[in-house]
């Protein structure tokens, strides 16, 4: 407020020598003694701090003209403590931090390290790499998809990309595809569908698990002998669990593909174990988040058979059985050979891409499910694709276990599933919701639009076709969609100890009626035989009278 | 997430699979900037978008001065053109509870109530309306719902005035990765139901201007929210198990967070069973 204009309202008010405080304080003398007094209270400093009033309201007031904060008035306050806190950093400068190493440094090291080319590399090595690759060209696909809004950052699918790039070149793999991401509680899974070269699968752990039976049958054999040793032996159970169902061979049916996962872009691939019927078959029943860590333990009922790692295997398993579709036409079956009828109900598991395929419009794409096919076999009800009856034996038990047939329970009856290459159209929906949802990814440019396909029943699976190009993938959680609540399993009956019959059962008491009508009866025999009694007697007493 | 934040955001969010198209980004940019003219909105929020099983709803949030009164909320089909949608009672609330099953995609589509229950239906003939609930106040009611249950802030993103309106905090840098990671540092951004049942103890460590809301911490049940960092730490996401689809995310020592739902907007009721 500099000195007033004769118009403005203040004008006249402050005239020097004049001032309001004139009255009390008449000498510039004593003003100049109650200016200094005031400082000197200004000054003086903090008992509790060390820091005095002026010098605190001097370095808020630079600061505050230094940055000219807006409506500075309203955060005052905060300006105030930020200010208090400059001063205590300051104290600490003879003693410097160590550079705080964060977790997030390590993790962008990780990233690096992926766009890093090996070393050594040659020019033969850059030749191979642009004749033909298994690897799969995630960004085309992710552009696709991001048409429609499905998909991850551009960036995490970079690094997606050459994470696949490590894979293919460090395993023997044939066909190699992104399958998606399965999102976790503490962390999220990325999945690589692969399929090895022909011959080069391992079979390491095939031999484990044989190792592992031999030595059990040894354990029971000796336990078997210690046990006719004693003499009472507890009842043995008659209880014979279900068959196990064997599971499929690696390349075919539910195992036809392997499965690669890891948590992040950057960090190690693991292998999944293949899938046996039996996850299959506990996983339609359980519905659990995964946690991100492969070893967890999966606490369900009915007991998951396996770990993380086996769960979303079969999880997996599921969703690519019923959500992996293709345009019609893109797969034809080979043409065979043999008979279709030698297996029963067994199909063709083979197929492959059609030379001649002609593509449909996308406006057909969409408007009709028939137009779509699902190139993955559907899993049966027994948790294979394949149907294996499990009590037929191999020709060299029959002879001993002839015995045993007739107790064996109803054959089971085959299972039929849809065969391969069925249109969507034939897809069951969930009460009235269709299986699957149709939509041009944009309306607006219908020349260049892809057709979207998004599943209503395994929500997160997406499918995409424009042209001679489509894939499918899926981002999700893991489970099936169902408009009713879970409701688990309950637990079965609990099984009866021994049979039920007369000798064991329980009659019921006689009421007082029933004992006295027997009571009566049984009177009445009584005299009715007495009566006879007395009869022989005089009868006897008759002949002994005679015989005198 | 702030309109003006969008294509940023729906970067750091992308890591669940869901985003939005380009054409339909490009769209946003322009009409959220409409909405918040035609509506004197001072913000203008993108809440996310809801699956139909025929087509999608898009809705966006507008907030006025008092940042923490009830917001307009607004839906659209292609988000180009937007419908404000009446404000919510707990009338619709209780009945949307009931329906179950995926959205059409149809905004005037009606749902048999008289299925569902009886009593109600009878109600309702005497009073001579029909049993018929129309998806428009579904929807209603689960954004609100979602909003009550899983609407997110950080701690210290807003602060309420000595008049008692809400506003954003100026002076608030975001919190520190070690904060991030914990579930106490983030708030509903909803009217309080635990903050009154705390101990006088409890609450003498609060400072009322930032700590007005309920946090995270207590939600039942426990283990309903994941907190993940992404992109090698460099974001912290937040997503909710109980409204499957809602991810919040937030960029450490910076003042960028949001929330956003992609979803079918059903509410995940076999939750205790997936834990």
């Amino acid at each position: 407020h500099g000195p007033y204009q004769p118009h403005e309202p203040g004008y006249g008010l402050y005239q020097p020598g004049h001032s309001p405080y004139d009255d009390q304080i008449p000498d510039p003398e004593s003003r100049m003694l109650a200016i200094q007094n005031a400082k000197a209270y200004l000054l003086k400093s903090s008992t509790t701090s060390g820091l005095n009033l002026y010098d605190h309201l001097a370095n808020m007031l630079t600061k505050i003209l230094d940055e000219q904060p807006t409506n500075a008035v309203d955060i005052i306050e905060n300006i105030s403590k930020d200010v208090k806190w400059a001063q205590f950093q300051k104290k600490m400068d003879t003693l410097r931090d160590e550079h705080e190493i964060l977790p997030t440094f390590e993790a962008a090291e990780k990233r690096k390290a992926l766009f890093l080319k090996a070393n050594g590399e040659g020019d033969e090595e850059l030749e191979e790499e642009i004749g033909e690759t298994p690897l799969p060209n995630v960004m085309e696909t992710a552009f696709y998809f991001e048409q429609a809004g499905i998909g991850l950052s551009k960036d995490e699918m970079y690094h997606i990309f050459l994470a696949l790039k490590k894979l293919v070149s460090v395993q023997p793999i044939q066909t190699c595809r992104f399958w998606g991401k399965i999102l976790g509680l503490e962390m999220n899974y990325i999945i690589a569908e692969v399929q090895y070269h022909e011959g080069e699968e391992e079979e390491e752990t095939e031999e484990e698990e044989v190792i592992e039976e031999g030595g059990k049958g040894m354990g029971e054999v000796e336990d078997e002998g210690e046990d006719k040793e004693k003499e009472d032996e507890p009842p043995k159970s008659t209880y014979k669990p279900p068959p196990v169902i064997p599971k499929e061979e690696n390349g075919t049916g539910a195992n036809k593909y392997v499965y690669f996962v890891c948590n992040e872009p950057g960090k190690p691939w693991v292998k999944l174990p293949s899938v046996t019927p039996a996850q299959i078959v506990c996983a339609r029943k359980i519905k659990k988040f995964f946690t991100g860590r492969l070893d967890a333990p999966v606490v369900s009922f009915p007991p998951f058979p396996g770990n993380e790692a086996n769960y979303l295997r079969a999880q997996i398993a599921r969703i690519s059985a019923g959500t992996q579709i293709s345009p019609i036409g893109f797969y034809q079956f080979a043409e065979e050979e043999g008979d279709e009828e030698e297996e029963g109900g067994g199909g063709r598991d083979t197929y492959e891409e059609n030379p001649d395929f002609q593509p449909l419009s996308v406006v057909e794409m969409v408007d009709s499910l028939s137009t779509w096919v699902h190139h993955v076999q559907s899993i049966l009800k027994q948790g294979r694709c394949v149907w294996l009856n499990p009590f037929q034996k191999s020709e060299e038990e029959e002879e001993d276990e002839k015995e045993e047939k007739e107790e064996e329970p109803d054959e089971l009856q085959q299972e039929i599933g849809p065969p391969l290459l069925t249109p969507l159209s034939e897809d069951e929906g969930i009460q009235s919701i269709p299986a699957w949802t149709a939509q041009p990814s944009t309306n607006l440019i219908p020349q260049y639009a892809v057709a979207i396909l998004q599943s209503n029943r395994w929500p997160g699976a997406y499918a995409f076709a424009s042209g001679k190009k489509f894939d499918n993938i899926y981002f999700g959680w893991g489970h099936k969609y169902s408009p009713e609540n879970h409701t688990p399993a309950l637990p079965p009956p609990v099984q009866a100890e021994y049979p039920s019959g007369p000798e064991i059962a329980e009659t019921r008491d006689p009421t007082l009626e029933e004992e006295l009508a027997f009571k009566a009866a049984r009177e009445e025999a009584l005299a009715a035989t007495e009566e006879e009694e007395d009869e022989e007697d005089y009868a006897e007493d008759d002949e002994e009278e005679d015989d005198d | 997430m702030e309109a003006s934040s969008l294509p940023a955001a729906l970067e750091l969010v992308a890591g669940g699979g869901a985003g939005l198209s380009p054409e339909k980004r490009a769209v946003l940019g322009a009409s959220l900037l409409l909405l918040q003219r035609d509506y004197r909105f001072e913000r203008v929020w993108f809440w996310g978008c809801i699956q139909g099983v025929r087509g999608a709803y898009y809705i966006a949030e507008g907030l006025g001065p008092d940042r923490a009164a009830p917001r307009s909320r607004l839906y659209s089909l292609n988000c180009v053109e937007w419908s404000l949608l009446p404000p919510v009672t707990e009338e619709m609330v209780v009945q949307a509870e009931q329906l179950k099953g995926r959205f059409q995609g149809d905004p005037s589509f009606e749902y048999e109530y008289a299925e569902i229950n009886a009593e109600d239906a009878e109600r309702l003939f005497e009073d001579g309306k029909e049993p018929m609930i129309k998806e428009e106040a579904r929807l209603i009611a689960t954004i609100e719902q979602i909003d009550r249950a899983v609407g997110i802030i950080p701690r210290g993103a807003f602060v309420k005035t000595p008049l008692g309106s809400v506003r954003e905090n100026r002076n608030f840098e975001g919190l520190s990765l070690m904060e991030a990671k914990k579930l106490s540092s983030y708030f509903h951004f909803t009217e309080p139901v635990n903050l009154k049942n705390k101990t006088l103890l409890e609450k003498a460590d609060l400072d009322p201007s930032t700590d007005f809301l309920d946090s995270l911490e207590h939600d039942i049940p426990q283990g309903s929210w994941i907190v993940q960092p992404e992109k090698g730490g460099t974001v912290v996401v937040l997503r909710s198990l109980l409204w499957l689809g809602l991810t919040f995310y937030h960029v450490p020592m910076t003042k960028q967070y949001g929330y956003v739902y992609f979803g079918t907007g059903e509410k995940n009721f076999d939750l205790p069973f997936m834990l």
